[in-house]
């Protein structure tokens, strides 16, 4: 029997054509042994320290695009998820809700995806599980993670820890995937070279840790959507502080800039996939950014900021003609303006 | 980025503002007519760097805040009915109608609503939706005039009889001369819009320097652009002088785009407006000739403006005409947020309400 070229409702029903599919396509790109035995939930040998466990749902439309896909979004996001609580990522769920009808070239395309992205990280997909519904009620292809980790005892990393005072570092540029998402879907040709920077950050996490001394770094977290505005307000409001940066500071490619110019859009608030915000105390800030700008993808590390004393969860900006304005968190979605 | 960053040096920009206090005597109003003025400003900080006493007031020129809330009503009759695809500008989705329901409650109810970037985009589905109805939006000044007139005459001449435009178009200079005429008003001098004038020419605010001796500036959207398109205003209020001046010359010709200007008029014709907060003003609006008039949505598909109230409280109205500042609004920052919008000024990011929530910390500060 030849396999059927799309997805049909029978691959979900639990059946010959699942279990079929799971070999002939899941087993065939993500062949982890605790995975490969098909049991009802894996077992994974812990360590010492805390579990770190976080989830996500992708819904990325269009389900390709330069720089990556559904796929390897779906095993980054939830990496750097884990990462940004200091966690050493050991294992990933995969759950995939499939509408009738998909091409199964497409799936396998998503599915090596997911195996690079996995192999390349170092981190496996341990168990998994696959829905298929009606033509009609998903949109192609949902995909759902799940990611555990291990936080060893000494760290400690949390939006509540950051001080007046702090340096905020950003590990890049700023909007390059919500730009590429966002011109993708209206089909703008935005000089080409607009990519996601979708990337998993838990090496770079530790290597920033481990080159530290324990406690200095106060709070990473990965501004994706509400970008990196959204993100600065989260953190202020948690610790209590106020939030000051630089607008000259910020690191940002030209493609993202011409194309924000264009559409009136704010990189402020676009959304990053393989970036994190460091906030770290004064003295080790330099080191901080040394060290992140010797890891790959960390070579546009800036500091963009500071933590300060003013009113709790204000971000302020020091405009790049000297003014300053202030930056709110992302409202509804970003919507291009008329003219 | 060259034609930006040049036009954003802070040490040119600090001299500009020196300049500016220099040369102001007394305090003064200056209203700045375009939502994309509105924006720059806050957005650059460029408040911050103004002297004392110099005032900016903004005006009617943010396209989805004067637009009714009959025409929104409309839109949302059109997006309720089977076969129909509604082609829009991003700004408009978040629109509330009289009973505060938007384009974007439509599409979750099951309305087919596409943003586009182009009216040309609108077409575009049409051609690839052959069996149902497209109707793009048409909201806008003088500025995406020439566009919506492009693509009718595209969508005529490829006969393309599923496509049609709700037009609302809307002309900048009628509302100024119709804001100037109250001897009430209080407004020292005209930040006149930079794209605006790209395409009807700096010419065209002649009549309000003749008839109310009023200063114009036409200025670009940088903040050197802006700062500069000022201290010539301030300087024409020391010198007691009423004349149009420009600060944009590399992109506004005091005859304006002539193409633009011709192709308009061989599509579309003045009609009597009406504008959100202002009312009807007369020979402010534009309509599709007849020619072309198997592509108006309104007429071709028989769709009525209904009679709709504006929200009780809400300033826009006011503070379209340069008389009320949005703190000074009841609803303002507590019912009426950028996530809640209630009037039209606080749903598009060029609105100024949207534009003193977001970029002005005193503001937002005084309203909670």
């Amino acid at each position: 029997m030849s396999s059927p070229q799309t997805i049909l409702l029978d691959h979900g029903s639990g059946g010959l054509a699942s279990q079929q599919l799971i070999s002939s396509l899941f087993l065939k790109y993500l062949d982890h042994p605790v995975l490969a035995a098909l049991e009802d939930s894996a077992v994974i040998p812990n360590g010492p320290g805390r579990l770190a466990l976080t989830t996500d749902s992708y819904v990325v439309d269009p389900l390709f695009f330069p720089g990556g896909d559904i796929g390897s979004l779906a095993v980054h996001g939830t990496i750097n998820d884990l990462a940004m609580r200091g966690a050493r990522p050991l294992g990933l769920t995969l759950g995939l809700i499939l509408e009738e009808g998909l091409e199964m070239a497409v799936l396998e395309r998503v599915i090596a995806s997911v195996a690079r992205a996995t192999r390349e990280s170092g981190v496996p997909i341990l168990t998994g599980d696959t829905k298929v519904v009606p033509r009609g009620k998903a949109d192609k292809l949902f995909i759902n993670t799940s990611g555990v980790g291990l936080v060893a005892d000494e760290i400690e990393l949390s939006s509540r820890l950051a001080r007046p005072g702090d340096r905020i570092i950003l590990s890049g540029t700023m909007g390059d995937h919500g730009l590429t998402i966002m011109a993708c879907r209206a089909g703008l040709a935005l000089g080409g070279c607009l990519r996601s920077d979708s990337m998993a950050l838990h090496r770079m996490v530790a290597a920033l840790l481990a080159g530290l001394k324990t406690g200095s770094v106060h709070v990473l977290r990965d501004p994706t959507r509400g970008g990196v505005a959204t993100v600065l307000g989260e953190i202020g409001a948690a610790a209590g502080c106020s939030v000051e940066i630089d607008e000259s500071a910020l690191p940002l490619r030209p493609e993202v800039r011409g194309g924000c110019e264009l559409l009136g859009l704010d990189p402020l608030y676009l959304a990053n996939e393989g970036k994190l915000l460091a906030v770290v105390a004064p003295e080790v800030a330099d080191a901080a950014l040394e060290l992140l700008r010797a890891q790959e993808g960390g070579g546009e590390s800036a500091i963009i900021g500071t933590m300060g004393h003013g009113r709790a969860a204000q971000v302020t900006m020091r405009t790049m003609i000297g003014g300053t304005r202030i930056i709110t968190p992302l409202h509804g979605e970003p919507l291009p303006r008329i003219c | 980025m060259k034609y930006v960053d040049e036009f954003r040096d802070q040490a040119l920009a600090r001299d500009l503002a020196a300049a500016l206090d220099r040369t102001m005597t007394r305090p003064r109003r200056i209203m700045e007519v375009c939502g994309t003025h509105t924006m720059a400003v806050f957005r650059t900080g460029l408040r911050s760097l103004l002297p004392e006493g110099l005032e900016l007031v903004s005006g009617p020129g943010c396209p989805v805040c004067v637009t009714s809330a009959a025409h929104v009503d409309a839109f949302l009759s059109l997006a309720g009915r089977p076969g129909v695809i509604l082609a829009t500008f991003g700004d408009l989705v978040r629109v509330p109608g009289s009973d505060g329901t938007s384009l974007a409650h439509a599409r979750s109810q099951g309305a087919r609503i596409e943003v586009v970037y182009s009216p040309m985009d609108g077409l575009a589905l049409a051609r690839s939706h052959p069996a149902q109805t497209v109707v793009f939006l048409g909201v806008g000044f003088e500025t995406t005039t020439p566009g919506v007139a492009a693509t009718v005459r595209l969508a005529q001449e490829e006969g393309l009889n599923n496509f049609f435009v709700f037009v609302t178009q809307k002309l900048m200079p009628p509302p100024l001369m119709a804001l100037f005429g109250d001897p009430a008003q209080t407004i020292d001098g005209l930040l006149c819009p930079g794209h605006v004038s790209a395409i009807i020419g700096s010419d065209a605010y002649r009549p309000l320097v003749d008839r109310y001796h009023l200063p114009c500036v036409v200025g670009g959207f940088e903040p050197v652009d802006i700062l500069q398109a000022l201290l010539l205003l301030v300087r024409q209020f020391e010198e007691g002088r009423a004349e149009v001046e420009n600060a944009y010359t590399r992109v506004v010709s005091r005859a304006g785009n002539c193409q633009a200007q011709a192709l308009v008029a061989e599509v579309f014709e003045p009609v009597d407006m009406e504008w959100r907060g202002l009312g009807v003003i007369p020979g402010s609006g534009l309509q599709l000739r007849t020619p072309y008039r198997a592509h108006d949505a309104q007429e071709a598909l028989a769709v009525e403006v209904p009679l709709a109230e504006e929200v009780r409280g809400c300033l826009c109205g006011r503070i379209l005409q340069g008389r009320a500042r949005p703190p000074a609004c009841p609803l303002f920052g507590l019912r009426c947020t950028p996530a809640t919008p209630i009037g039209p000024c606080m749903v598009s990011s060029e609105g100024t309400c949207a534009a003193y929530y977001n970029y002005s910390p005193s503001a937002l500060n005084r309203a909670i």
